[in-house]
């Protein structure tokens, strides 16, 4: 890019999103706020087993109900619509409404639509099932062992993925290491759990054979032809809308169950139906769990601290079903190396299904855990060798003139300052300080905790990580672009169209500043759009913190096809040439003569209305469209001992945290919180400042509260908000946050994603605070959520282990 | 549902008097968003947990997902589509916009009601009794920092304009 950050007049800017005042006074549209006329609503029976055949449903009563339009059992649903799309390979097949059996409590198993939802769940209550209870499985290691359960018998197996990649010379570093650092951690099952359910209103038009789809999907334009062969209408006879979406965190990407159930109802009733997910529905069967893993880590490290090797195993939880495949744990394999000098790794992944929900993909998507097991053995190495947790890490930092770096699995690190990044954040923290105050508590029997993480946030995913743990030749690589359309209209109003819904962060805000860089006008006066699929340019959607990014590109490709005309028109109608001209507060005018210019109405108003006054070979109409695809990708080798550039543009966090831990009651207090991020440039300060605070309260809600917990008969134990717990006002420490700027080489305006960056780097902070203040216990933290019953029941088995040692 | 299952209610909603017939069972929340259409109010998990649908009754913060229709006859309510006059944000609403106290926007009504009640009771609450005040409100995007300093902000405003309201008031 030829400007500066100093040239730059919008970019950068700390403005207000332009999306706060609808969503303040509660004018926007959500799907749940959404009607059309003749809609009908639906409501679902779920499953009260874990493991079960449906031996024989009667529905007679509830069809017999006043109000009610239509019943679906799961083998009735399956006449008109088809299983629910997979991305896995292994033959793993799950239906919208379950056929034969259920395999977690809570999948649907009949769906109703009815005049009203509450009609509809009446008629729930008068469904009569007759039930072969089966025996549950809900852990991995149960799910292993031969004989057990199995959720799916066409496998014969509940591992239906085992597979160890392995990056350069793994038992070779390993033998030339002085230490080995061993651990076994556990990383907890969480959920997304957007304030918002998940909701659909589908509505079939039998004469014409198509379908409207209002949903709170935020990949419209990948639903609409995955969704394709479920709904069993061809892509081009769907049309998605845009919604409001009242928070995703990953949850939201395709919602094909919800979708699957209203456009079944919809199909059989030609009316349009709504299906709202209430929270009981979200928590028990949002297919929408993160990941719940078993690590056997290991670092091989010599004398004076520098890493040379990673070793993990990870037997993973993937629950029920399998969708998404291992993404989880191949979108690590981004930065499964962290931020240091790694220059080997192996990573054995064996997934199991059991009777829970399934796991697809939670902020962070896999690697969010794997910067918690790198940070917790870059700890226990530091402890184990005696050296400075700091300084430990300082040996081992990738260089700032080191990059582009690549790292052993093949992916590229785009630019990076990580001591840069850490000074800053130990300026702020004051570190000296906080360990003198700590030598102090422990004097008075108080136990504070200084935990620090420096961590990658990578961004802008490509999806090539979504199928490379299939063995090559690969079964297709696809590929993630993002477009807008920019329009001039003839009074010279600028509209950006977007084909990607809103979906809580700030895509308005940042296409409007970017317009207003590239054409020199007020972001103000920019109006922002959104289109359904019918009208869409390609357009994979929100995920893997990607959109900034993504719209900065296409806006900036779009500007230039824009601007590339109104220079055009401009020359005629000022008889200058184009190379004469500039662009100046939403002028064009001949260069250093201000008073021979036009404004963007004169030739807005040229190009739409007045052809025969415009150069011959121009058509009417003032546009610029452009389709920006990932700046930087290549296909992975056929023998995956090198994945190809797939997630290059990485971002980068310190956190550092004090906190102080109450021993007799496990309460766990922040005291201070420092986040110093490095996302690139920095386009809205904001904006980005509120994803990483927010992003670093979902991190301390896994660290200490969040765990989705199934009963040994697989029962879901925290399908409300009262058991699953999400950090509320009082969990949730001020934090302050920083930015350095080191800008990507490969992107527009050299911005980073950093979506999910707080989220990504609380957890390994929080966890290492909380271990440095047990520190005189000698506590090794293993597992999160680092709940107050495990700190007190550590804390007593420490002072029982001490007190056997001491008689 | 026969017809004289339906029971009366009159309410005041942000001051417009209604009168409605509903079943016993229906929420004030699904008669808000349902029958009046006012769908400011979320629902986000209809077990009284998450504080998305508060709403003041007599100015007193309430879960409209808890409460029946029905045990609204005879009283006020107001929602978040009662705080803007005239199409001019409440100066909470505009503290909220400034310091980007959301992201989603879904809680935010019932957060911003919730503050409301606060700041008529409280004038000038301090952050630990805002988050005590905030203590039944999730939010799930934002870590609550930035709604901590709306409200102390719009606090400040509303202090502001009530200490230059007060004088003209006695010369009048």
């Amino acid at each position: 890019m030829t400007t500066t950050v100093s040239e730059r007049a919008w970019i950068g800017k700390d403005l207000k999103r332009r999306e706060d005042p609808a969503l303040l006074m509660g004018t926007v549209t959500y799907i749940n706020d959404f009607k059309v006329a003749g809609m009908l609503h639906a409501a679902v029976l779920r499953s009260p087993y874990a493991h079960a055949r449906i031996r024989a449903i009667d529905t007679s009563a509830a069809r017999a109900l006043p109000g009610v339009q239509a019943v679906l059992t799961g083998k009735e649903a399956a006449e008109v619509i088809g299983p629910v799309p997979a991305f896995c390979a292994e033959p793993v097949v799950e239906q919208a409404i379950a056929v034969e059996k259920v395999r977690y409590a809570g999948e649907a198993v009949v769906a109703v639509a009815a005049e009203s939802r509450a009609i509809a769940e009446d008629a729930l209550d008068l469904i009569e099932i007759d039930w072969e209870p089966l025996p549950a499985v809900t852990d991995a290691l149960s799910a292993m062992q031969p004989g057990a359960p199995l959720v799916h018998e066409n496998l014969g197996t509940n591992v239906v993925y085992d597979h160890v990649f392995t990056f350069g010379d793994v038992d070779g570093d390993f033998a030339q290491a002085d230490h080995v650092i061993r651990r076994r951690l556990r990383w907890p099952r969480a959920t997304a759990a957007p304030l918002e359910p998940n909701g659909a209103v589908c509505a079939y038009d039998p004469a014409r054979g198509t379908m409207e789809i209002w949903s709170n999907t935020n990949m419209l334009n990948s639903a609409s032809w995955v969704m394709s062969s479920m709904l069993k209408i061809p892509p081009h006879k769907l049309n998605f809308y845009p919604m409001y979406t009242g928070g995703s965190f990953g949850s939201k990407h395709f919602l094909a169950k919800v979708i699957g159930i209203a456009g079944a109802l919809s199909k059989v009733t030609g009316r349009p139906v709504k299906f709202m997910e209430d929270r009981l529905d979200n928590l028990m069967a949002n297919d929408s769990q993160g990941p719940e893993r078993i690590y056997d880590a290991e670092l091989a490290v010599t004398n004076d601290g520098k890493f040379l090797s990673l070793r993990l195993q990870t037997i993973d939880d993937y629950g029920a079903y399998f969708i998404f495949a291992i993404t989880g744990n191949t979108n690590m394999m981004a930065q499964i190396t962290g931020p240091y000098t790694i220059r080997s790794v192996a990573t054995g992944i064996k997934a199991v299904l059991t009777n829970k929900n399934q796991q697809t993909v939670f902020r962070g998507a896999g690697s969010d855990v794997g910067n918690w097991v790198l940070e917790r053995l870059v700890d226990a190495a530091a402890e184990q060798l005696g050296i400075d947790r700091v300084e430990i890490r300082r040996r081992n930092f990738i260089q700032p003139d080191q990059f582009p770096y690549k790292i052993p699995t093949g992916n590229v690190y785009d630019s990076g300052n990580y001591p840069g990044v850490l000074d800053l954040a130990l300026a702020h923290f004051d570190l000296d300080a906080w360990r003198q105050e700590q030598a102090r508590a422990r004097q008075e029997g108080r136990y504070l905790g200084i935990g620090l993480a420096t961590a990658q946030q990578r961004s802008t995913y490509s999806s090539t990580e979504f199928w490379f743990h299939n063995p090559a030749p690969a079964t297709g690589l696809n590929s993630t672009p993002e477009s807008v359309r920019i329009s001039v209209g003839p009074t010279g109003g600028v509209t950006v169209t977007m084909f990607s819904p809103f979906w809580g962060n700030s895509p308005e805000t940042v296409v409007a500043q970017v317009v207003a860089e590239e054409l020199d006008i007020d972001p103000r006066d920019v109006n922002v759009t959104y289109d359904s699929t019918a009208h869409a340019l390609p357009s994979a959607g929100p995920g893997g913190s990607r959109m900034t990014v993504m719209l900065a590109g296409a806006v900036h490709g779009a500007a230039a096809r824009l601007k590339e005309k109104i220079f055009k028109i401009a020359a005629h109608m000022l008889e200058a040439s184009v190379s004469d001209l500039e662009l100046v507060g939403g002028q064009v005018r001949v260069k250093g003569v201000p008073s021979s210019s036009v404004s963007l109405a004169d030739i807005g108003m040229r190009a739409y209305w007045f052809k025969l006054d415009l150069p011959p070979e121009l058509e009417s109409g003032l546009e610029g469209t452009f389709t920006y695809d990932h700046p930087y990708t290549t296909k992975p080798h056929d023998d995956r001992k090198d994945l190809g550039v797939f997630y290059p543009i990485m971002g980068h966090a310190a956190h550092l945290v004090a906190v102080e831990v109450d021993i007799e009651t496990g309460a766990v207090l922040f005291k201070k919180y420092v986040a110093v991020h490095d996302v690139g440039t920095v386009l809205n300060p904001r904006s980005l400042q509120g994803q990483i605070r927010g992003g670093i309260a979902q991190g301390i809600g896994l660290a200490l509260l969040e765990e989705v917990r199934y009963g040994a008969d697989g029962q879901n134990l925290t399908s409300t908000f009262v058991d699953y717990l999400l950090p509320s006002a009082s969990d949730v420490p001020s934090i302050e946050v920083y930015h350095q700027e080191t800008p990507s080489p490969f992107t527009a305006y050299g911005v980073k994603g950093g979506g999910e960056g707080g989220r990504m780097v609380a957890p390994p902070a929080v966890t290492s605070a909380i271990e440095d203040a047990l520190r005189p216990f000698g506590i090794s933290i293993a597992e999160m959520p680092i709940t107050p019953e495990k700190i007190v029941r550590w804390v007593k088995e420490a002072q029982s282990r001490h007190s056997r040692q001491t008689h | 549902m026969m017809d004289d299952d339906f029971i009366p209610v009159r309410l005041s909603v942000n001051g417009v008097p209604h009168r409605l017939f509903v079943e016993p069972r229906r929420t004030l929340l699904d008669m808000l968003r349902e029958d009046l259409e006012l769908t400011g109010t979320n629902a986000g998990c209809e077990h009284g947990s998450c504080g998305a649908c508060t709403v003041l009754l007599d100015g007193q913060s309430v879960r409209a997902c808890l409460l029946l229709a029905v045990q609204a006859n005879g009283h006020e309510v107001m929602t978040v589509e009662g705080l803007a006059r005239h199409g001019r944000m409440h100066p909470l609403q505009e503290a909220f916009w400034e310091k980007q106290a959301l992201q989603c926007g879904f809680c935010t009504p019932g957060m911003l009601m919730t503050a409301y009640e606060l700041l008529q009771q409280n004038p000038d609450p301090g952050e630990e009794e805002i988050r005590s005040a905030l203590s039944g409100n999730l939010c799930r995007c934002t870590g609550y920092q930035h709604i901590v300093e709306a409200i102390r902000l719009a606090a400040q405003r509303l202090r502001e304009e009530a200490e230059a309201a007060t004088p003209s008031e006695t010369t009048a």
